[in-house]
């Protein structure tokens, strides 16, 4: 599983990289929307994790974006904003699920798994 | 200061209104009384004139009479036929016809003796020739004289014309009776208390005043060059005040007095003004209940519209004050977030290393797990609070949902059973059993019924009881439920801040301060209303309005 994480806190996503990267799952970071959509123009992920507030490209823009050029990669809604209404905005702009900030590292890594198991079904339905 | 406000206001309202009454009611009283006083002053004054005018051309036209018919008699017979006593008398009783005002006759020759005399005294062979009278009436042809006593010792006057006969000179004279004369006087319309008389130039009665003076009288009464017309004046006259009309006879020096009593003739004016007094006290008695009806009005809309304002006052500062705070709080939860998001991602990648091997075996490890676990624990326990927070802050729309509001409560309440049982706190239940259900959100309702039974029994402590009841105001389209607690009760000072996020009477970490703020931000959303009731020492009752429908 290749997984993009998306976030402007670096510390965070510093972190979360190595703790990501302790179980063995295949990370990278992007500080920003628009660099993560330049990793993704290079590579092909299975499951993203997008901050809704960052600086620049928010996320919902970003998760339009993301959308538009790879459909069937899964996001994850990371909410620092705890407005279940940007959470849901997200889910209706096809958002896997969303997460309230601070995050349950466990409860993440659960959805980033059922994530990535819809990824492969809707990839065997579409080939 | 409020209080006094109001007093003021109320008497400010009670002044204008009856200066602005009172003012043009006294003007248009003073004026009309004022008109009227003069109008009638001046018919009184004009009335008395007419009479003294009338009364005076009476008395000078019997006066010219008498004279003429004396005049008439001495001209036309002769010295010798008068001196004869029957003659005499045959012409006496043909004046007589027509005037009884003589009361007798009499001729005197130029020495002063009585020659001829008819009537009811004996003056035969008198000689007058000492008498004034006779000495004027020789020297002038004709004479007037004053009321005088003379020989018969009654009150009389005398009418006197002299002819010259060849070389002899003789009189013809004749008494006037004064009764006749002082009824002609007297005879005047000027109601009870009036009076008219006569005065000669000394101030001697001449008539009989109806005042119960005599004839003769010398009266106080101030003396008057003789003047023509009529004048009137207001004077005090032997202790009597009254309005005089004085006017010179021509015929006679004489002076008739009419008097008239002003209080008589004022009488109808009095009378006016007394009627006219009554009813500006009646109007005046009128105007101020009015006055003080409407100033009363006035205030208590002015009181209630006050109250009203405050009361919606203080609504909207409570609504914009909980806006501000949710705005606020969401922006502090949102920045506190994110480190926190940071502390407990390091704090996670801190636990992945220590579950390696080598770490397991290390001296402190112990102390490192100890020290992760508490700060997930407080990183989880801020994260509680930040979230509390952006819950207070999110506007969600209200799920609308069938509620029996009476079960949820029940629900609600057996969440909390263990912790009262435990606490000795008997939950007593009051429902209405036909409260009807209502549309409304059951788990936001419950997060608020949460609240105040838990603040409830955190309240009582120990060993009391809350009650729980439900009522349906139908006339007020309301569902009504209060939580009762027999707890020491809320100080006003906390009253007022209950609803005031992060306000806590409880221990630091064991209360947010968030609760009730929520609970009123969702029965507010809810369409409801929630109020404290409390006095010190007293227990607390909460009450919700929620709609019924």
């Amino acid at each position: 599983m290749k997984l993009l994480l998306i976030d402007d806190e670096r510390d965070f996503i510093e972190t979360m990289e190595k703790r990501f990267k302790f179980r063995k799952i295949d990370v990278t970071a992007a500080g920003s929307g628009a660099q993560a959509l330049e990793i993704l123009g290079r590579e092909e992920f299975d499951v993203a994790i997008l901050d809704v507030r960052m600086p620049g490209m928010d996320g919902l823009d970003t998760l339009k974006e993301i959308k538009k050029r790879h459909p069937l990669m899964e996001v994850i809604m990371l909410t620092g904003h705890g407005s279940v209404e940007s959470g849901a905005r997200g889910m209706s702009l096809g958002a896997y699920d969303y997460v309230l900030k601070p995050v349950d590292f466990s409860v993440l890594l659960d959805k980033v798994e059922m994530a990535y198991e819809r990824k492969l079904l809707n990839v065997a339905k579409n080939a | 200061m409020e209080r006094d406000s109001y007093k003021r206001l109320r008497l400010k309202i009670i002044g204008a209104t009856l200066g602005f009454s009172f003012v043009p009611l006294a003007l248009m009283a003073i004026t009309f009384y004022a008109k009227l006083e003069s109008t009638y002053f001046n018919k009184v004054n004009a009335n008395l004139r007419n009479l003294a005018e009338n009364k005076k051309e009476t008395i000078d036209l019997f006066l010219n009479e008498r004279i003429s018919q004396l005049t008439t008699l001495a001209f036309t017979e002769s010295f010798a036929d008068l001196s004869r006593e029957d003659y005499l008398e045959k012409v006496f009783s043909v004046i007589q016809i027509h005037s009884k005002s003589f009361i007798d006759l009499g001729v005197i020759d130029e020495s002063g003796r009585s020659v001829a005399y008819c009537g009811p005294y004996q003056l035969i062979d008198l000689n007058y020739s000492k008498e004034r009278w006779f000495q004027e009436a020789m020297a002038k042809g004709l004479y007037v004289s004053d009321v005088f006593l003379g020989f018969r010792k009654y009150p009389h006057f005398i009418i006197a014309v002299t002819r010259r006969e060849g070389d002899k000179s003789w009189i013809l004279r004749a008494t006037i009776d004064s009764d006749i004369f002082d009824s002609m006087v007297r005879n005047v319309d000027l109601g009870a208390r009036g009076d008219a008389f006569i005065i000669n130039r000394e101030g001697v009665l001449q008539t009989k005043p109806r005042n119960g003076q005599a004839v003769l009288e010398k009266i106080d009464f101030p003396v008057y060059q003789e003047f023509a017309g009529t004048r009137l004046k207001e004077m005090t006259v032997n202790g009597a005040q009254g309005l005089y009309a004085l006017t010179w006879l021509n015929k006679k020096g004489w002076l008739l007095v009419l008097r008239d009593d002003p209080k008589e003739e004022f009488l109808p004016v009095l009378s006016a003004r007394r009627l006219l007094l009554a009813a500006i006290g009646c109007a005046a008695l009128l105007i101020i209940t009015g006055a003080v009806i409407i100033a009363n009005a006035m205030v208590s809309e002015v009181v209630k519209a006050e109250r009203e304002k405050a009361a919606l006052d203080a609504n909207l500062t409570q609504q914009s004050k909980m806006a501000a705070l949710g705005k606020m709080a969401a922006g502090v939860a949102h920045e506190v977030n994110n480190p926190l998001a940071i502390i407990m991602e390091m704090a996670g990648w801190m636990r992945d290393l220590l579950s390696e091997e080598e770490m397991k075996e290390s001296e402190n490890y112990k102390e490192f797990e100890n020290a992760l676990t508490k700060i997930e624990f407080h990183v989880r326990r801020a994260k509680d609070v930040t979230h509390r927070l952006l819950g207070f802050a999110r506007r969600m729309e209200p799920l609308q949902e069938d509620v029996n509001v009476n079960m949820l409560l029940d629900q609600t309440r057996s969440f909390l059973e263990n912790e009262a049982n435990f606490r000795e706190i008997a939950i007593v239940s009051d429902y209405q059993k036909d409260l009807p259900r209502i549309t409304s959100d059951t788990a936001q309702l419950q997060q608020v019924f949460l609240n105040i039974i838990d603040n409830a029994i955190d309240a009582v402590g120990k060993d009391g009881t809350i009650t729980i009841s439900t009522r349906h105001l139908a006339e007020q389209g309301k569902v009504a439920v209060s939580i009762k607690d027999s707890g020491p009760g809320i100080p006003k000072d906390v009253l007022e801040r209950l609803f005031d996020p992060f306000f806590t009477t409880k221990r630091v970490g064991e209360g947010t301060g968030l609760g009730l703020t929520i609970s009123y931000s969702i029965i507010e959303k809810l369409g409801g209303e929630i109020h404290v009731e409390s006095r010190e020492g007293e227990g607390a009752t909460f009450n919700i309005l929620l709609p019924d429908k």
